[in-house]
């Protein structure tokens, strides 16, 4: 039982070892680079996965090239044109904002503000009691009449 | 009082817009991501042909309509899109030529051997940086490029029949008339 457990430790050690990625940076604000890099492009293959965060075949060229470009001494903005030239926008997790990324980003906005609006003058509505719905003298006596006789 | 039922109406208006934005969400396919390649140059690369001792750049190819099909042994779509390569090799309407991606040389040489060779010739991106270039993200995918060396469509995922008749086909004809 023990040398089966072994068996099982041991190979599970060796196939998380075997998807370690080893990527030596000469300078650390080129590995947090990559690192910011890599957490904002979308892979394509599994889409609701970053770089960061997949193993596809492609991910994995796809983290390479950016290692490559980095260490290479490109900029952050380099490195994503290169990714949208080839990809679109599709592959950066954060859609520019652009004249079809519009509704996008300032949708939300939009339908809260009209949502305050609705809201703020429901309740002012509210506020304001109609003087034609305040009851009448009659009214009042004749309710006040019923009241007594049911007692 | 008037005015008070249109208001009523209003949130189910806004309900039925957004159903009809949903259903149309619906019927895209999110594996389908529009290449920003169409209408632009192919992406020059140099790559060694399989099993004769040359290179090959889309440069080559100008002047030409051509079909550039991404394709390797190990992907299951190209299986099933593979008889209907045969066919359209057959007709010999237009230039077939493969790449064969991230994939080696015998285990495209066996795949060509077994299932039968489409290709006018295969060149090999071992490394896939030609793919990356292409913006491959899944094969099998497939460029119309025109004869300006302009790509004009990419077909993702497995060439079925009816693709083949009413999307490319038609498409290769209409670039043909093109100078």
């Amino acid at each position: 039982m023990r040398f089966f457990l072994g068996v099982l430790l041991l190979t599970l050690a060796f196939s998380t070892q075997a998807r370690i990625e080893i990527h030596k940076f000469d300078d650390p604000e080129k590995e947090a680079l990559y690192n910011e890099l890599i957490k904002e492009l979308r892979c394509l293959v599994c889409q609701n996965q970053n770089l960061a965060d997949s193993n596809a075949e492609l991910a994995q060229d796809l983290r390479q090239q950016t290692y490559e470009m980095v260490e290479a001494g490109k900029s952050k903005q380099d490195v994503v044109d290169y990714m949208v030239d080839r990809y679109g926008d599709f592959v950066l997790y954060k859609p520019p904002f652009k004249g079809i990324t519009v509704l996008l980003w300032v949708g939300p906005f939009v339908i809260l503000f009209v949502g305050l609006i609705t809201v703020i003058f429901l309740i002012r509505g509210r506020r304001q009691v109609d003087p034609g719905t305040q009851p009448s003298e009659q009214d009042l006596e004749r309710a006040r009449k019923l009241l007594e006789d049911d007692q | 009082m008037k005015k008070k039922s249109l208001v009523f109406l209003l949130p189910v208006l806004v309900f039925i817009i957004l159903v009809g934005f949903l259903a149309a969400g619906l019927r895209l396919d999110p594996r389908e991501v529009p290449s920003p390649l169409i209408g632009k140059p192919t992406p020059d690369f140099s790559l060694p042909v399989l099993d004769v001792p040359a290179s090959f750049s889309p440069a080559e190819y100008q002047g030409k309509v051509w079909l550039l099909n991404v394709w390797a042994s190990w992907c299951s779509g190209c299986r099933s899109e593979h008889e209907t390569l045969l066919r359209l090799s057959n007709t010999g309407q237009v230039d077939l030529i493969g790449m064969d991606y991230k994939d080696t040389d015998a285990a495209a040489r066996q795949w060509l051997n077994r299932l039968g060779n489409p290709y006018k010739f295969v060149v090999t991106d071992a490394n896939g940086k030609a793919g990356i270039d292409l913006g491959v993200y899944g094969v099998p995918e497939t460029f119309i490029i025109d004869k300006k060396g302009i790509i004009r469509h990419k077909h993702i995922g497995p060439i079925t029949d009816t693709a083949l008749k009413d999307t490319i086909l038609p498409l290769v004809k209409r670039l043909e008339k093109e100078s």
